[in-house]
């Protein structure tokens, strides 16, 4: 084992005066980002007609991208704190990359479900008028407070290494970088009481985040289950898409896992070891979702209800939505099973792989709950506009769907030019953070 | 003006729904009439007696021809969320009356000044199962006791008032089509662009009349009660050919389509009332009278519709057609 201020000075490296290329990617990024800002101007100026939501499907795929977005931010919640609580070692290189995942997706994602609004200018009557009993109230309180817990656990993980990389000499880094690190290290200098505090605000945070997220979750799918309509009247709904949630995530952090060991050449500290453990909980959460999705479509297809018996009929109908319920179903369930279930076919990029599938099969799958029961409302359609009887999405909403995975992709890029991709203090200072959490009593046995 | 005529007769069922019921509105309309008499010409000038419910007998000032309920403005912002006092609005549709014409969607498009393919209400071909016969299903908001809109709504942009009339505000509404997500009756519109130019400035807006539409908010059937208090009935009702919408005040016991005026219980009992999708507990206030004795083959409502609207019947026109060969 090297060394720490080795350690240290090898990632500092990574964030050293940025190279031409950074530059490049920062700015096609934030082109894309700002085409989208252009597709939202477009949108509040002459209004959501420009969009492919109509009077049966009211929402679209930003409702789509908010549950998936919303979903993904799941990976911090569970891998980050869950482990920071269990005192899991091995995980430790992977924290900083999920909490990553947990803040920008929660910052990129809560905007979809602004989009949706009609009338933006009016956003403040939420807090003017608002009213408790809507779920989108809910909503609102749920993932404003998550997100803020979910930053405020970034910044103290982040803490320890801004106060190493202050203290780091020979730091190629420009004047007010230095400055900057003094500032958020907040003066920390590894005192005794400031270990024992801050370690206790990691505890907290983690301990709180848990079930805040699980309760912001529930309370999205609720957005859906507290409906009459078939389809999304589901009691399944809460636990359902929050097992939904930590599969997506699990899912995007091998992604992350597999472009920085690549890109950043951190395969010391990437391992096989992670990939394989977290290709184990991948497959834990690809059986549970298929039963959580069987138990969905069984109760509702054996029943034979006629509303619901319309609705499965478009999932298996190939010139509806049969192709995409196949695709889902194909990759988050069988798929994973066979390649990463099985010892012959595994390998870190076929992991990976695998995980975009499922990331990408999961999106599909939000899109299948938003979208095809709001074309299967109670009373037939009976319209001659092809366009308000299904749904199709513009190039407004595409885009601003490409822009908001442009914006994340720039945050981790911006992200970990700040600070090392690897949390270097969780993994040095073992001893600290290895403490139990209940002190058993060894005397008197 | 011959049609106006034609109206005041149709309003004579309110009026004297007023008259009977008058001493039971009078306590709250008294103290409205004299402030409103006070301003500029709301009232007539005459005197008319009515008896107040602990039995005294009070002179107030006749309200204008023309205004049946106080006052006939209907009110602006927070102030429609009252409702009218004393009411009940509710509506009966007579199935076996209905042939398909569209007027009651003509009528109510060219009162709350919508565009031709925004439909507040509409008809609908339906099919109960393989043997039943297709019939007409004029669909309108339901006004629900127990509304799934306005439970949703997160900033109480609509509303259930006092009179039964569920009400959006669109100077409150955020657009966020919650509310069109959750209505099982598929009733409400978002309105995508920029609505009509309408002739009522935005400042004279009221929750009760509807318009000027806002682009960006939602919008439904608002039930007239800016018509009720001039003593007319809905546009859909007194458009109506056939005479199959009956509109009244459960309260009063009484509904009428223009030219009858019928006991509401008493018709429901007789014809056996249903209300549509009862059985999701949302306790809407329109009822069906089911098509029995039709007056009309519902083959006769598909003869003046364009073939693409034609187009959109198929699967149920198709289906009897294999029925009957």
């Amino acid at each position: 084992m090297e060394n720490s201020s080795d350690l240290m000075k090898k990632l500092a490296r990574n964030l050293e005066t940025p190279s031409r290329q950074w530059y490049i990617w920062v700015i096609i990024l934030s082109a894309i980002v700002l085409f989208g800002v252009y597709a939202l101007i477009r949108q509040i100026q002459e209004g959501q007609i420009i969009t492919g939501m109509r009077d049966n499907a009211v929402w679209g795929i930003y409702t789509a991208n908010f549950i998936f977005f919303m979903g993904l931010s799941y990976a911090g919640a569970l891998v980050s704190c869950s482990f920071q609580l269990l005192r899991i070692q091995w995980a430790k290189p992977l924290l900083r990359m999920a909490e990553l995942i947990t803040v920008s997706t929660l910052i990129v994602g809560a905007p979809y479900i602004l989009f949706c609004l009609g009338r933006l200018d009016r956003i403040h009557y939420l807090f003017m008028y608002g009213r408790i009993q809507s779920p989108i109230t809910w909503d609102v309180i749920a993932i404003s407070t998550d997100l803020v817990f979910c930053a405020a656990f970034l910044y103290f993980t982040h803490i320890r290494d801004f106060a190493k990389l202050r203290d780091l000499e020979g730091l190629k880094v420009a004047k007010w970088r230095k400055k900057l690190y003094a500032i958020l290290a907040l003066n920390y200098r590894g005192t005794p009481l400031q270990k024992k505090y801050l370690h206790q605000a990691h505890d907290i945070m983690a301990a709180i985040i848990i079930p805040t997220a699980v309760i912001a979750y529930s309370l999205l799918s609720w957005l859906f289950g507290m409906s009459l309509k078939p389809g999304w009247h589901s009691t399944i709904f809460g636990p359902y898409f929050v097992v939904t949630a930590a599969y997506s995530g699990i899912a995007l952090l091998i992604i992350i896992m597999w472009l920085y060991r690549k890109s950043r050449k951190l395969e010391d500290y990437i391992t096989n070891k992670h990939f394989n453990y977290m290709a184990f909980g991948l497959v834990l959460l690809t059986m549970a979702y298929g039963y959580f999705t069987f138990s969905e479509y069984i109760t509702d297809w054996y029943n034979q209800t006629s509303q619901m018996s319309a609705l499965l009929g478009k999932f298996t109908d190939m010139s509806q939505y049969g192709a995409l319920q196949s695709f889902h179903v194909l990759f988050t369930m069988f798929v994973p099973l066979i390649i990463i279930g099985l010892p012959w076919f595994r390998s870190i990029n076929s992991i990976t792989l695998v995980s975009l599938f499922i990331v990408i099969a999961l999106w599909v799958k939000r899109y299948l709950i938003v979208v095809p029961p709001l074309e299967t409302p109670f009373i037939p359609i009976q319209d001659v506009r092809p366009e308000y009887v299904q749904y199709s999405m513009s190039w407004v909403e595409i885009t601003l769907t490409v822009s908001g995975l442009a914006l994340i992709v720039l945050i981790f890029t911006i992200a970990s030019k700040i600070a090392p991709i690897i949390p270097v203090a969780e993994i040095e200072d073992v001893e600290d953070t290895a403490k139990p959490i209940i002190r058993f009593q060894t005397k008197g046995v | 003006m011959d049609n106006k005529d034609k109206k005041n007769n149709r309003r004579n069922f309110l009026r004297n729904g007023l008259t009977m019921g008058g001493s039971m509105l009078a306590m709250g309309m008294g103290p409205a009439i004299a402030k409103d008499s006070s301003g500029e010409g709301k009232s007539s000038g005459e005197k008319i007696k009515v008896l107040t419910t602990d039995g005294k007998v009070i002179e107030v000032d006749k309200p204008k021809d023309d205004c049946k309920i106080d006052p006939c403005e209907p009110p602006k912002g927070n102030a429609a969320r009252q409702g009218i006092p004393g009411r009940s609005f509710v509506m009966v549709i007579d199935l076996a009356k209905c042939k398909n014409a569209r007027k009651c969607i003509e009528g109510c498009q060219k009162g709350h000044n919508l565009s031709p393919d925004q439909e507040w209400l509409n008809v609908y071909l339906m099919k109960d199962h393989d043997d039943a016969e297709p019939y007409w299903f004029p669909r309108q908001c339901f006004h629900c006791d127990i509304p799934p809109c306005v439970k949703v709504c997160p900033v109480g942009a609509t509303y259930k008032r006092q009179d039964n009339i569920v009400l959006v505000d669109s100077n409150r509404c955020i657009g966020c089509k919650f509310c069109m997500a959750a209505c099982p009756y598929s009733v409400r519109i978002f309105n995508w662009e920029k609505p009509p130019e309408s002739d009522v400035p935005p400042e004279d807006y009221s929750p009760e009349a509807s318009v000027p539409a806002q682009i960006g908010t939602v919008s439904k059937c608002d039930f007239c009660p800016d018509r009720s208090r001039e003593g007319k009935l809905p546009y859909c009702a007194s458009g109506c050919p056939m005479g199959a919408i009956y509109f009244g005040d459960k309260n009063e016991d009484a509904v009428s389509n223009g030219t009858e005026t019928l006991r509401f219980r008493q018709l429901i009992k007789d014809r056996v009332g249903y209300r549509y999708l009862d059985e999701l507990g949302t306790e809407p206030n329109v009822y069906y009278l089911p098509p029995v004795e039709r007056m009309f083959d519902y083959k006769s409502g598909l003869n003046d519709l364009p073939e693409e609207k034609q187009e959109v019947y198929k699967d149920i026109i198709d289906g009897e057609n294999n029925k009957n060969n």
